[in-house]
């Protein structure tokens, strides 16, 4: 058969990829706290656990509450960006774009860092909404990207046609391209949200005293005893993100279909 | 009626004005913070180079940097030369219809929470790990390996993990853009599948491995996470100093400065990447 | 021509220092089928987008009406436009997308319903109201962008290369098609194009443009038998140049020397002349005014004999290249294949006749 050593190769690399995920859900249910082969015995204890530890509430509402804020804000801001970007050719439009686009490539830690030395000489105090504020900065580059390809799915003389049969450009806005864009608003929402509830340079440097979900996991990670709860709760949010992400992937193919474009795949 | 440049800007001045001022203004003030110094609780905000003359006489932070530097080239060297199968087979062998399903598949353990799976790689490579007790179990080894965890080595492969999809999508893309029929021309023209591949398929397909390369080594350079957890000792990387510095030792000019130095480096060994690939990039338009 | 519907005076375009339209006078009469031709970026679709309100104009004037359009944008304008991807609304049905420009208009459900499928009808496609807009084809995404536009009753009916996404069948069915509707709905119809042909079967009048400018504007067969300029009778049909000299003349006469054909009287009163091309003074003679004779066959007109040098088979018809006597000219000759004359072979000697009466001549 063609590319059989491709194929073996490609089944050994999706092993590699999902090795961590797959013996997440192992040692969650394992009744040991020493977190190493053999497996031991089955328990759901780890899970009854989470819901009895306050400080973990705590910080999974903090968490949700920065992620729904994030993907809120960075779609708006990628909505305007990537139909700027599409629909209007301006001055200096390359280096602005590329601007906005920096955070993509930019070193997590060097986003972290100065917007902690700016915030704090200004004398704020750090907490959610400066988290807020970072993963914004990060998370609507991936707005802007998955838009970007919404839009530019859009055949142009859409909206014209909706204008020549008598719409105003906003309607003709309302009405043809924000339906045709909507999976991909969707998608955007969708992913600002995982990446800002699983962000942690950011969140570690710009939390204050309320920490996320990840600075809080990083705190438990040196306490050996507490490893396997950290583990369900891992669980929890590994079905959790591949729930999201279905919906996601789900709602750009419709995108795709919709725009009566074929699927080349992916988010990126 | 408004002028088109007019009405483009208006609609991107949120996000770029947000870009501005928090990343852009940001950066000028490290940049700024940099040539000064920390004065026990208060900055001396006399302009000195003082921070960047012990930057390169400190001996450690030299260590860490070079060590940086070579850990992040080593793991995009390993992640990139792993992705490129994957992404030729994905682009090449799979069927239309199930590459999209392909690329989800590779892209969903990307989603997952950074900080457990690098926990959770400390599980898999160490003393008592899945590795070693499986070699054990099987009897290929007597003594568990030990130059698999806290050190470079183990640095590597968690961030080879990591990274994957940046790697695999930006070659994918490249090599999706190829139109087939440019292969079948090379081997009508005589040349057999592997010359193809090196003369044709290959040249065509850098400006994806080239993406890849930077996507995958400017933002390891920034890491702290990995090198904490599985690097060990030998394994800690400049982002664990800058950290440390604005965090612990609260000194933040010294970290701006370090940061500088990192990004500065980055940003040289990128463009020389870039310059040394350039005839690969000149596309047609 | 009837009562005038468009004026365009002297409307000129500039997108930053590209001058792209360069003052086009011409006006467009009711329920006439006018076609704007030429090649890619004459401006032709730029002009017609000026009408329609999409480009907004550098200078000059566009009245449909009587009315001035300067500050009526697209969508009060009494045009609508079938577009050349057709913008079929993807995520709208059939009847949704037909009835679009009827949401302003306040009907209620039954009067809406009735109007789409009449606009249906109309096209020829009674019954498709509920499919999805994404499961037509080619053709029906056409007629839906048509019944999608006339629904509204426009004043002018725009047409952006609306043929130019069809295979040939199907494009020849089309023409009927819209030449049909044209007829029916009785309103003015603006057709661009870069398919001479299609203008030709279609239009009662067409301009040529070329470089932003219109170089003639004539009904089909003016254009094809009298073009103004050697650049227009290159683009119409297929011309053969042959490089002539004015020996004499005296102003109803001239005595002309053509390359390849020898000396020649040439009627200044009747027959058409035009500017030339760069290439200097020429005459043109059209394909299907030649004609090689066959055995026993004598010449209505005058005779030369040259060489077959090349032959086009075409089934109804076959193209021979003919090199004149002189060596240095080849003329194209069109042929009806009647049953039973022969196919003449390369390297044949060819009897060629042709008519003085005939030339078109370039100075």
């Amino acid at each position: 058969m063609k590319g059989i050593w491709l194929r073996v190769y490609a089944v050994l690399y999706l092993v590699f990829l999902y090795a961590p995920i797959i013996l997440l859900p192992l040692f969650a249910f394992n009744d040991s706290t020493i977190i190493a082969f053999p497996l031991t015995g089955f328990t759901t204890n780890w899970f009854v656990e989470l819901t009895k530890i306050e400080a973990m509430h705590a910080a999974v509402l903090n968490s949700l509450f920065i992620a729904i804020t994030t993907a809120v804000f960075a779609t708006l801001l990628g909505i305007c960006a990537a139909r700027a970007n599409n629909r209007y050719r301006f001055p200096g439009q390359r280096g602005i774009m590329g601007m906005v686009m920096l955070p993509l490539v930019l070193p997590e830690i060097i986003v972290a860092v100065s917007l902690l030395v700016v915030l704090l000489q200004l004398g704020f105090s750090l907490g959610s909404w400066s988290v807020i504020l970072g993963h914004v900065l990060i998370c609507t580059p991936f707005s802007i990207a998955i838009l970007n390809s919404a839009f530019q799915n859009l055949d142009r003389s859409l909206e014209e046609a909706a204008i020549d049969l008598g719409e105003t450009p906003f309607s003709s806005f309302r009405l043809i391209t924000l339906p045709l864009v909507m999976p991909g608003i969707i998608s955007s929402m969708l992913i600002s949200f995982t990446i800002s509830l699983d962000e942690f340079i950011i969140a570690f440097f710009l939390t204050g005293n309320e920490p996320t979900l990840p600075v809080y996991l990083w705190a438990q990670l040196r306490f050996p005893q507490k490893l396997p709860v950290v583990l369900a709760l891992g669980t929890l949010l590994v079905a959790l993100s591949i729930i999201l992400l279905t919906c996601a992937e789900f709602f750009r193919r419709r995108g795709v279909a919709r725009a009566g474009k074929s699927d080349t795949g992916g988010f990126l | 009626m408004r002028s088109e440049g007019a009405n483009g800007l208006a609609l991107v001045s949120p996000a770029a004005l947000y870009a501005i001022l928090l990343l852009a203004v940001p950066l000028c003030v490290i940049f700024a913070f940099s040539f000064w110094t920390q004065d026990y609780l208060t900055i001396d905000r006399t302009w000195t180079l003082k921070n960047y003359t012990e930057a390169f006489t400190e001996p450690l932070y030299g260590e860490l940097l070079r060590r940086s530097i070579l850990i992040s080239g080593s793991v995009t060297l390993v992640t990139v030369v792993l992705a490129f199968p994957i992404a030729y087979f994905v682009s090449f062998y799979v069927a239309p219809e199930r590459k999209s399903l392909w690329i989800f598949l590779i892209t969903i353990p990307f989603w997952t929470s950074y900080l457990i799976r690098v926990f959770l790689w400390k599980v898999i490579l160490g003393f008592n790990g899945v590795i070693n007790t499986s070699l054990q179990g099987l009897g290929i080894i007597d003594e568990p390996l030990t130059f698999i965890l806290y050190n470079a080595n183990a640095v590597v492969i968690t961030l080879a993990h990591a990274f994957a999809p940046f790697a695999i999508l930006p070659i994918f893309v490249a090599l999706e853009k190829i139109d087939r029929s440019l292969i079948e021309a090379s081997l009508d023209l005589g040349e057999n599948r592997v010359t193809t591949f090196l003369r044709v398929t290959l040249p065509l397909a850098m400006p994806g491995v080239v993406a890849a390369v930077l996507i995958v080594f400017i933002p390891t350079i920034g890491d702290y996470v990995t090198p904490r957890l599985v690097g060990g000792p030998d394994g800690l990387m400049i982002a664990n100093m800058i950290q440390t510095q604005f965090l612990k030792l609260n000194n933040a000019p010294m970290g701006a400065t370090l940061a500088i130095i990192a990004m500065a480096s980055v940003t040289v060994i990128a463009l020389a990447f870039v310059g040394l690939n350039r005839r690969f990039l000149r596309g047609p338009k | 021509m009837t009562q005038p519907i468009i004026d365009l005076r002297d409307v000129q375009k500039f997108y930053g220092d590209y001058h792209a339209l360069r003052g086009i006078t011409a006006t467009i009469g009711q329920g006439e089928f006018f076609s704007l031709l030429g090649p890619s970026g004459c401006g032709k679709t730029t002009l017609l987008r000026t009408i329609a309100g999409f480009e907004d104009l550098s200078s000059g004037t566009v009245l449909i009406g009587g009315q001035d359009m300067a500050r009526v944008p697209a969508n009060q304008r009494p045009t609508n436009m079938v577009f050349q991807s057709y913008a079929i609304f993807p995520h709208l049905s059939v009847a949704q997308n037909v009835g679009f420009g009827l949401r302003r208009a306040g009907l209620d459900k039954a009067t809406l319903a009735a109007r789409v499928e009449e606009a249906l009808e109309m096209v020829g496609l009674s019954g498709y109201g509920k499919r999805s807009a994404h499961a037509l084809s080619g053709g029906q995404r056409q007629r839906v962008a048509l019944a999608r536009a006339l629904i509204l009753k426009p004043k002018v009916l725009l047409l952006d290369e609306p043929l130019s996404a069809l295979d040939k069948k199907l494009r020849e069915q089309m023409q009927v098609e819209l030449i049909r509707l044209q007829r029916l709905v009785g309103i003015t119809f603006i057709l661009v194009t870069h398919d001479q042909e299609e203008a030709l079967v279609m239009s009662d009048r067409i301009a040529v443009m070329f470089d932003g400018q219109i170089a003639q504007l004539d009904d089909p067969e003016t254009l094809y038998r009298r073009p103004k300029t050697h650049r227009v009778a290159d683009f119409i049909g297929m011309m053969n140049f042959l490089p002539a000299r004015i020996l004499s003349e005296d102003g109803e006469r001239a005595t002309l020397e053509i390359s390849g054909l020898g000396r020649t009287e040439f009627d200044l009163g009747t027959c058409p002349t035009a500017t030339a091309g760069p290439d200097g003074t020429a005459v043109g003679l059209r394909p299907e005014t030649l004609t090689l004779l066959f055995d026993g066959q004598t010449a209505t007109g005058r005779q030369v004999i040259g060489t077959v040098e090349e032959v086009v088979y075409y089934g109804d018809m076959t193209y021979y290249d003919i090199r004149l006597p002189d060596g240095d000219q080849v003329v194209r000759v069109s042929m009806r294949n009647l049953f039973g004359r022969p196919v003449l072979e390369i390297g044949a000697p060819a009897r060629l006749s042709w008519d003085p009466g005939a030339l078109v001549l370039f100075r």
